[in-house]
């Protein structure tokens, strides 16, 4: 396995953990300041991925595409808490997962109703396609790239949002007490329905970045959403930064994993049943690192007990 | 799209309504279990399509259809079976889009007395020992298209591909198929987690290999995401596979990567017999899209039904069955018959990936295999 295939796949991994990250980040928050599991977060990020194909099948500009999907996941997320959410925050969780998986099945119907059963189309636009050269001889597609710069940027974005302003301040208030924070005057509903949007746009961006390189499918969230619970629980409840290390480390235990182990088993099996057994292996590697993880530090990397 | 469906849905439930009986023969009831939901969903709505619009052109009224949504998950698809035979009390089952949903479904179906028609997966299990006189497949074993893909890459000339399919039954199928009637080395051999939708490693590996070419088995939303990605990697590689990855239902969502793709199937629209030119017109104009694969293969099976009604009772089963065994109905693919452990004995093309107009969509290049009978056959004691 030469040295260039490797870092190529450490590539590959961290844009796959970046893609995570951005999934994630917006489930921790809202778990952790509302503690509100939810279920259909997989949902807005198809509905991310359905606005970006349409608008860029209308106006064929993908920055066009991208906002849209912004916008699109953000007032569909805005909309299902000031609806439905909201009523749930008092509830245990048990009767959250319910609702919210109510939602899943309602807004795959919907999106089925809307756009139909098959796939739609949605590029990688001109100026991201092909390749680029990178110092070594690596050639390493644009695109995948550029998604890695966006999941950074956004990580950084967010950071700072929560620990230097304003807003980012009455968040992590609202994570610690919420009646407190709410008899000083900050109105938790709208902080809640703020917070709520954000995360559900950075699903969207998600499902819209992601889109153009997968197939744009009813269902497509659902994958992704059980990622991304895997990353918040090895990262840690509600902590942005959990979120950023747990999906990088499940994306390169994936990536890494789906490569190595069937050619670490072909050193001593024939390809075939190699490649068999080790790409069954490889699917249960992340499951096996989350519980690892669990072992030693219960309440994920960066949890607080 | 969806109104049209409904429309024709009501329409075979409102023909279905009429208690008279053309022939005397008691109803047939037939029970259609197909994934409508989730991923794959395109594959068993355009089963789903087929069977009702072959259903709705025969104006027989003795044929009465439930069909439901296994969701592709197998315990779903075991309960739909239950509650269809127990309470539905169907006569014949089929619908199934994956082969380890059949696995999980068909042996207990047939072992209760049920008729079940495979209109897609054919796992080698239920083709050999595991055959029954009860299970019939109307589309093909599973290794056919490949080994057509296979035989067509010796013929063409590649000495060294890579090869890659879902981990799963059908994907199992498919690099053993391809490798039974290719004669060139493997530059590599890879599964894939099912529905996994980002190949970022294993396009890698293929970069990283010497191979000439590429085989690969991805149906549905899997093979779109590859194709998308691997077209967007900069390897120029020649790719072959079977129809499933350049299907009508999901070229729209390739675009210009599939282009030039050269891929195996039994049926194609522009195969020329007059059955296949009026299904091709009658479906594109009832639902307002051009018909797939899966869609010829969920109309021979509603056809091959019919055409048993009009032989024998379907509660005289060995008549039936005989009726069904003679498969005596205008294939949409042409030429169509039976082997010994009931799996189709039929040609196989090689079709290439053109653009008509703004459509994507395939034609026939060439005839891969001729009268071609799986392996198995031997193994079935039928």
């Amino acid at each position: 396995m030469s040295s260039i295939l490797i870092i190529e796949q450490i590539l590959n991994g961290l844009q796959f953990g970046v893609m995570l990250f951005l999934m994630a980040a917006g489930l921790t928050l809202i778990f952790g300041v509302m503690g509100l599991i939810n279920l259909a977060h997989g949902s807005l990020y198809m509905v991310g991925a359905f606005a970006a194909a349409a608008v860029a099948g209308w106006t064929g500009s993908f920055l066009l595409a991208l906002a849209a999907s912004l916008a699109a996941a953000a007032l569909f997320g805005a909309l299902i808490e000031l609806t439905v959410i909201r009523r749930l925050y008092a509830r245990d969780h048990l009767d959250q997962v319910l609702a919210t998986f109510a939602l899943i099945l309602i807004f795959s119907e919907a999106t089925r109703w809307v756009f139909g059963s098959f796939p739609l189309f949605l590029n990688i636009p001109e100026a991201l396609s092909g390749t680029l050269t990178l110092p070594g001889g690596i050639e390493y597609s644009r695109y995948r790239l550029t998604i890695i710069l966006i999941g950074l940027a956004v990580a950084v974005g967010l950071f700072l949002l929560i620990s230097k302003t304003r807003v980012g301040m009455r968040i992590r208030a609202g994570e610690n007490d919420r009646e407190m924070i709410g008899a000083l005057g900050v109105d938790i509903s709208v902080l809640y329905t703020l917070v709520f949007a954000l995360g559900a746009a950075l699903a969207g961006l998600s499902g819209a970045l992601v889109g153009a390189i997968q197939s744009v499918e009813v269902g497509m969230g659902e994958p992704v959403l059980i990622l991304a619970f895997v990353v918040i629980v090895i990262g840690g409840i509600g902590s942005i930064k959990g979120a950023l290390a747990g999906a990088i480390l499940v994306g390169l235990t994936d990536t890494l994993g789906r490569t190595m182990l069937p050619w670490a088993f072909a050193v001593f099996m024939d390809p075939a049943a190699a490649s068999s057994v080790g790409s069954a292996l490889a699917s249960m590697l992340i499951y096996i690192l989350m519980a690892g993880v669990l072992l030693f530090k219960p309440t994920g990397l960066f949890g607080s007990a | 799209m969806g109104l049209k469906t409904l429309g024709a849905a009501t329409a075979v439930a409102l023909a279905m309504a009429g208690a008279a009986v053309a022939d005397g023969h008691a109803k047939v009831k037939v029970g259609v279990i197909t994934t409508l939901t989730g991923g794959g969903a395109g594959l068993g709505v355009d089963i789903r399509d087929g069977f009702l619009l072959a259903v709705k052109q025969s104006g027989n009224d003795g044929i009465e259809v439930v069909v439901e949504d296994d969701q592709r998950k197998p315990d779903v698809a075991v309960q739909l079976a239950d509650k269809m035979i127990q309470s539905e009390k169907v006569d014949i089952l089929t619908g199934i889009v994956w082969s380890n949903l059949a696995l999980a479904v068909v042996p207990s179906a047939t072992a209760q007395g049920k008729f079940y028609l495979s209109p897609n997966a054919g796992p080698f299990q239920l083709a050999g020992k595991g055959c029954h006189e009860n299970y019939f497949n109307v589309a093909w074993q599973n290794d056919n298209l490949h080994e057509a893909a296979g035989a067509h890459a010796t013929s063409v000339g590649y000495k060294n591909s890579f090869i890659l399919a879902p981990n799963y039954p059908a994907g199992k199928d498919a690099l053993k198929g391809y490798k039974r009637m290719y004669s060139g080395d493997l530059a590599g051999e890879l599964y894939t987690k099912l529905g996994q939708t980002d190949y970022a490693a294993e396009i890698a590996q293929i970069r990283a290999s010497d191979a000439d070419s590429v085989f690969f088995f991805l149906p549905g939303g899997m093979g779109i995401s590859f194709l998308k990605q691997y077209a967007d990697s900069g390897i120029d590689l020649p790719v072959v596979g079977p129809a499933f990855s350049f299907d009508q239902g999901i070229l729209q969502a390739v675009g210009d990567a599939a282009l030039g793709v050269q891929n195996t199937s039994q049926w194609n629209k522009d195969i020329d017999n007059p059955a296949n030119k009026a299904f091709v017109e009658t479906f594109q104009a009832e639902y307002g899209r051009l018909p797939s694969l899966y869609a010829s293969q969920g109309f021979d099976t509603a056809n091959l039904i019919i055409s048993a009604m009009g032989k024998a009772d379907v509660k005289d089963q060995d008549a039936f069955r005989a009726a069904l065994k003679e498969a005596d109905f205008a294939s949409v693919r042409g030429k169509f018959k039976f082997g010994n452990n009931n799996h189709p004995i039929q040609d196989i093309y090689v079709r290439e990936v053109i653009k008509e107009g703004d459509v994507y969509t395939n034609k026939i290049i060439s005839t891969g295999l001729t009268d071609h009978q799986d392996v198995y056959a031997a193994e079935c004691k039928l």
